[in-house]
């Protein structure tokens, strides 16, 4: 694996997993706590509207897709402070429509187009120098507002509703949250692909949540784990010349799963210590 | 006399055409034990949320302190029916009285909390006898220990007002004994108004009824359980009730909530 940091293109793909694992492991925690796990998919998928749109129209791809996936993201958020029943349900439709507009925009459009699979699974190995800026960038952003409202975001997570009596501006704060997350994801996909954002944004801070006891902890945890799996990942793809998006999910998922059979061994070993101690007739 | 802590006057509250709330006129003074009481349906949860501001009056006006709620929101301790919310969030039960903590003029950039406000938090534990589950996870806390740890982070802001949502819902028979005197030595110095099912529990505890079915009756200081009874009634069986009667029958001939 060291030899293959000779290569600009492994340094700037171990560059752009780093920078990936931070963004998904602050956003993907603040999806995860919210519930916003659906929602996400349904902005990341959306986006694909704004690709086609984008394309059709000659406009850059980034811009296109930042615009419809933060209008989409935005719309969807109003749904869900507004009609909570079946704000899922919506969320759903939006992000059918938003694919099939991408297609169908595609489609329409002459010459050259990109093809769906590079948007689902990112090209993670050819992530050009301006893309890592952009997403430095963006790093400092979500950080400088998270830190900012650190408070009013973990009180607005918790419990909306007490959030709302407490006086936290609960709705500004809302689309604020559902905007960054709507601009981390489409910086992200345009990098790593669809299916392993949605992954990075719920493996590492699902893990994370069990063992740490703050926000801020599961945030860090988060990053640190995002970053063991894209690592891995990316040893693998390297070593047995795999698909890098997919290695890097599958390693995520295996972790998940462990962490998961841990957590049951664990229980297990409790019972068996507490069935010890508590014979019967004693 | 003291001014009132919270006034309701001629308030209605209507939603997709039902008309939830009807003509409320409530004034409540400070040092008050208030249980509101009614069938399901009645408004009760509706009342509460509009003392609170989360909601907007479509008539009339609420107002707490002299302020409207949706305003002036900090001096309202709020204790939510469902206690079970988000259990698996990454906080101790610190963590979670510290969210109730009043930081209107305290700077933004922050990880790390006051020792002020540890202590607040720590008081506020004490006060409901759970001090001890402090750096418990909430996910390891029992229905009535987080309840108390919800009833703690109301306190945390140092309100004058604690509002609490069916609160004795997760709690057994000896848990809610033992709740209603805590909440009796809270009253000793704050206003509490709650909402709650279990009359004859509430009848020794708290100093005045209100009675909710769309209509209010409000019952202050009775002292016999004849009065309760009548108190109780006047609202749960609507035939018995001929204040109700009356009022719907206003409604029906058009009255409803045009007024003025």
């Amino acid at each position: 694996m060291i030899d293959a940091l000779q290569f600009e293109f492994m340094r700037n793909a171990l560059m752009a997993g780093l920078l990936a694992s931070i963004i998904c492991g602050i956003i993907g925690t603040l999806i995860v706590v919210n519930r916003l796990v659906f929602l996400a998919g349904g902005i990341a998928h959306s986006a694909y509207g704004g690709i086609g749109l984008a394309a059709f129209f000659g406009l850059p791809y980034m811009a296109g897709a930042a615009t419809f996936a933060t209008g989409a993201g935005l719309l969807m958020a109003m749904v869900t402070l507004k009609a909570k029943q079946r704000a899922d349900t919506i969320i759903g439709v939006m992000w059918a429509f938003g694919m099939a507009v991408g297609i169908i925009m595609l489609d329409l459009t002459p010459g050259y187009n990109v093809d769906l699979m590079s948007y689902l699974f990112g090209s993670i190995l050819s992530v050009p120098t301006s893309d890592l800026i952009a997403m430095v960038g963006l790093t400092g952003v979500l950080g400088f507002l998270v830190l900012y409202f650190y408070r009013d975001l973990l009180v607005m997570s918790y419990d909306q509703e007490f959030a709302r009596v407490r006086g936290v501006p609960v709705r500004i704060l809302y689309f604020l949250l559902i905007g960054i997350i709507s601009l981390s994801i489409v910086m992200i996909v345009q990098v790593v692909g669809l299916i392993l954002v949605i992954a990075m944004l719920t493996i590492p801070p699902y893990i994370a949540e069990k063992y740490t006891h703050s926000l801020a902890q599961m945030m860090f945890l988060s990053i640190l784990l995002g970053a063991v799996f894209i690592f891995t990942g990316l040893c693998i793809s390297y070593n047995y010349d795999l698909t890098s998006g997919a290695a890097i999910i599958l390693t995520a998922s295996t972790g998940f799963i462990c962490s998961q059979l841990i957590q049951k061994a664990l229980a297990y070993r409790y019972m068996i210590r507490w069935l010890q101690e508590h014979q019967p007739g004693e | 006399m003291s001014s009132p802590l919270i006034a309701i006057n001629d308030l209605c509250y209507t939603r997709l055409g039902k008309d939830t709330l009807h003509e409320i006129n409530l004034t409540v003074t400070a040092g008050d034990f208030i249980a509101i009481i009614g069938p399901n349906g009645g408004g009760k949860t509706t009342l509460l949320k509009l003392i609170l501001g989360l909601i907007k009056p479509s008539r009339g006006f609420v107002k707490v302190n002299g302020y409207d709620p949706r305003l002036h929101a900090s001096n309202i301790g709020y204790v939510p029916q469902h206690i079970d919310n988000n259990l698996s969030f990454p906080a101790t039960a610190l963590d979670v009285v510290l969210m109730g903590i009043n930081r209107k003029n305290q700077s933004k950039f922050r990880f790390s909390e006051k020792k002020e406000n540890i202590d607040i938090a720590h008081n506020a534990l004490q006060k409901l006898r759970v001090g001890n589950l402090a750096d418990r996870k909430i996910n390891f806390l029992s229905g009535g220990e987080r309840q108390r740890v919800l009833i703690a982070r109301a306190l945390a802001s140092q309100p004058e007002l604690l509002i609490l949502d069916e609160p004795t819902a997760s709690i057994d028979t000896k848990g809610q004994t033992e709740f209603y005197e805590l909440l009796q030595i809270l009253n000793e110095e704050l206003t509490i108004v709650m909402v709650s099912h279990d009359l004859m529990v509430v009848s020794s505890y708290v100093k005045s009824v209100v009675c909710l079915n769309r209509s209010m009756h409000y019952h202050q200081s009775f002292n016999s359980s004849s009065d309760l009874l009548e108190a109780f009634y006047s609202c749960s069986v609507e035939e018995t009730c001929p204040v109700d009667l009356v009022t719907k029958k206003l409604h029906i001939h058009g009255e409803g909530c045009k007024h003025d």
